[in-house]
């Protein structure tokens, strides 16, 4: 009875400090987002207003809205498609074949991971700069004329997505790596002597071998995608050029934060939860396989 | 592309092995190149940054760094930023072991309820939420300056380190947990049996064990503490208290009006250096860490 009692103690002094922390700074807000946007309220003032779903109403008659919505989507489907396809392929290769300086690779590749997103926006400020950025500079001696990569809007989500890209790339590369050297290779070996070549091997075993750990990054890469581009966006553009480059937290943030309509931002708070729900719903769902075991 | 080349034939030809040497250099350049420039340009003169960028800095510009660290107050940020990272880690150490603990090896009523709870919250960006993390704490120094004269929540480094390790519990809780879920209840057996109690018993035997995920966390949340900066520009408003990341953007607005190149850039080094010392010291632990959560044990 007596250690009864002390285990309870013990569970609860704990657990406690966790359990508080994590309902003052993540639950409570996040039940925040979702009362505050049925409101209307500067955010700063005592008067709020019951306004039911009029937030929403307004929020879905906005151009400024579906243009955020459009780029957010644009960038997931983007930037997760090349990077998925360009880790796999290159965590295959760095892991399949005899390449020399294969150490090498792996640690430069993971550079960018480490880097803040501010670096990196300020470096791909510099790369990206008309006048005399890097890669118009080069692209100049193949008589390519000034490219205005941050500065038009037909473009500058592109030059978003090659940062993101760049950014993310080396992570999953180097995480791929590790779980395809899991993979034993008496699975290869007997592969290859049935005649399956190397493109083969790489989507009939590979892929379908390591399927469990692509499917749960790939859930939390959509969703991370959602905040990376925001940051990305926050510290390279700031949704400039006119507002063309907003992606939803950004844009959430400029209402709520900048412009103090904090009841209208939370509205758009609540889409991106729903929305990011909803679609790790749908990516679980849809990449479901039956589990291969050699 | 250079595997699909070469794929067909059992062992990739030469000029196979050729094309993925020259295609992972390239992807190397692009990773390089631009941060090679960003130190190169750090040491550059003003005027040099009107012409093309691939000259060589026409002397070290040392003063660059100089001006970075005491005029662009990088100095003080670098000491903010030390502040925040170190007190957010250790906080986040002292609250999450004990309760990954308890989470993966008590079983008690509601422990279902609260594994599930935080693992939900793995979904939960902090980016979401950090307006109403920031109403909160303006509601909450209001009150405060209402009662006793002045607030406390908003720019303070404590406060901000404390919602660093609020919000990075449910990712530290679910990894440290994986590792203890992974060890045989013979531990703790054994040592009841020896008379320890629980916390001896977890302080003493069960902890020293996990110290491999313990650097993996310290690494992994160093670097995100380290870099963050939405959160930070949010909750510190005063000027003498920003981190190093905000400090950055500062440069880069003020690069924009002022042109000062060679100052921005070379306090992008400074941001940068610490990151890539640490890197050096632990790449190894730290891109093999990745695999720390499940399968170790």
């Amino acid at each position: 009875m007596e250690r009864n009692k002390g285990r309870g103690r013990f569970i609860t002094c704990c657990l406690a400090p966790a359990v508080i922390l994590f309902f003052i700074f993540m639950i409570y807000p996040t039940i925040d987002v979702f009362r505050m946007s049925m409101f209307k309220w500067g955010g700063y003032t005592a008067d709020k207003t019951f306004v039911g779903f009029s937030n929403f109403a307004t929020l879905f008659k906005s151009d400024k809205f579906y243009s955020a919505f459009q780029n957010t989507v644009l960038l997931i489907v983007v930037v997760t498609i090349v990077t998925f396809a360009l880790a796999l392929i290159f965590a295959a290769i760095l892991t399949r074949e005899k390449i020399k300086g294969q150490n090498f690779f792996r640690i430069i590749f993971y550079i960018p991971n480490i880097l803040s997103v501010v670096v990196i926006s300020a470096v791909f400020s510099a790369i990206y700069k008309p006048e005399n950025g890097l890669l118009n500079s080069i692209l100049g001696l193949f008589g390519i004329g000034e490219v205005s990569w941050l500065g038009s809007s037909k473009i500058v989500m592109y030059s978003l997505i090659i940062a993101m890209v760049w950014q993310a790339i080396g992570y999953y590369m180097v995480m791929y790596m590790a779980s395809m050297a899991n993979v034993s290779e008496s699975v290869y070996e007997s592969a290859s002597l049935e005649g399956a070549g190397k493109i083969k091997q790489f989507f009939s075993l590979t892929l379908p071998l390591i399927w469990t750990n692509i499917r749960t990054t790939l859930t939390f890469f959509i969703i991370s995608t959602i905040n990376m581009s925001f940051l990305f966006v926050k510290a390279m553009t700031q949704g400039n050029p006119n507002g063309s480059s907003h992606v939803f937290l950004s844009y959430m943030y400029q209402e709520a934060y900048t412009n103090s309509s904090y009841g209208y931002g939370m509205a758009i708070g609540s889409v991106v939860f729903i929305f990011s729900f909803a679609l790790a719903g749908i990516i679980n769902a849809v990449t479901k396989r039956e589990e291969i075991e050699f | 592309m250079s595997k699909k080349d070469t794929g067909a034939i059992k062992q990739t030809s030469k000029a196979g092995i050729a094309g993925i040497y020259v295609v992972l250099g390239i992807l190397a350049i692009t990773i390089i190149v631009p941060i090679a420039w960003v130190f190169l340009a750090s040491l550059k003169e003003n005027e040099q940054f009107y012409g093309s960028p691939w000259t060589l800095p026409n002397g070290l510009h040392f003063e660059n760094f100089v001006q970075a660290w005491t005029e662009a107050e990088m100095g003080s940020y670098m000491l903010n930023s030390v502040i925040v990272t170190a007190l957010g880690i250790l906080l986040l150490i002292v609250i999450s072991l004990p309760a990954a603990y308890v989470l993966a090896r008590f079983k008690f009523k509601s422990s279902k309820f609260w594994n599930i709870l935080f693992m939900a919250g793995l979904f939960i960006n902090v980016n979401y939420i950090v307006v109403p993390i920031f109403l909160m704490l303006v509601d909450a120094d209001t009150f405060l300056r209402q009662t006793f004269g002045n607030g406390f929540f908003l720019n303070n480094l404590f406060v901000l380190a404390l919602i660093y390790a609020s919000t990075a519990l449910p990712f530290t809780i679910y990894l440290l947990s994986g590792y203890f879920k992974s060890l045989a209840k013979d531990y703790e057996e054994a040592a009841y049996v020896d008379g320890a109690g629980y916390f001896r018993t977890m302080v003493q035997v069960i902890f020293p064990m996990a110290k491999p995920s313990i650097i993996t966390i310290i690494l992994f949340n160093f670097l995100s503490f380290w870099n963050e900066y939405i959160i930070s520009m949010t909750m510190l408003t005063k000027a003498e208290l920003k981190t190093l990341p905000v400090g950055l953007m500062n440069l880069m607005a003020a690069q924009r009006s002022a042109v000062q190149y060679g100052r921005m850039y070379a306090g992008l080094v400074i941001v940068m250096v610490p990151t890539l010392i640490l890197y050096m010291c632990v790449q190894k632990q730290l891109t093999e860490g990745m695999t720390v959560g499940g399968l170790k044990g």
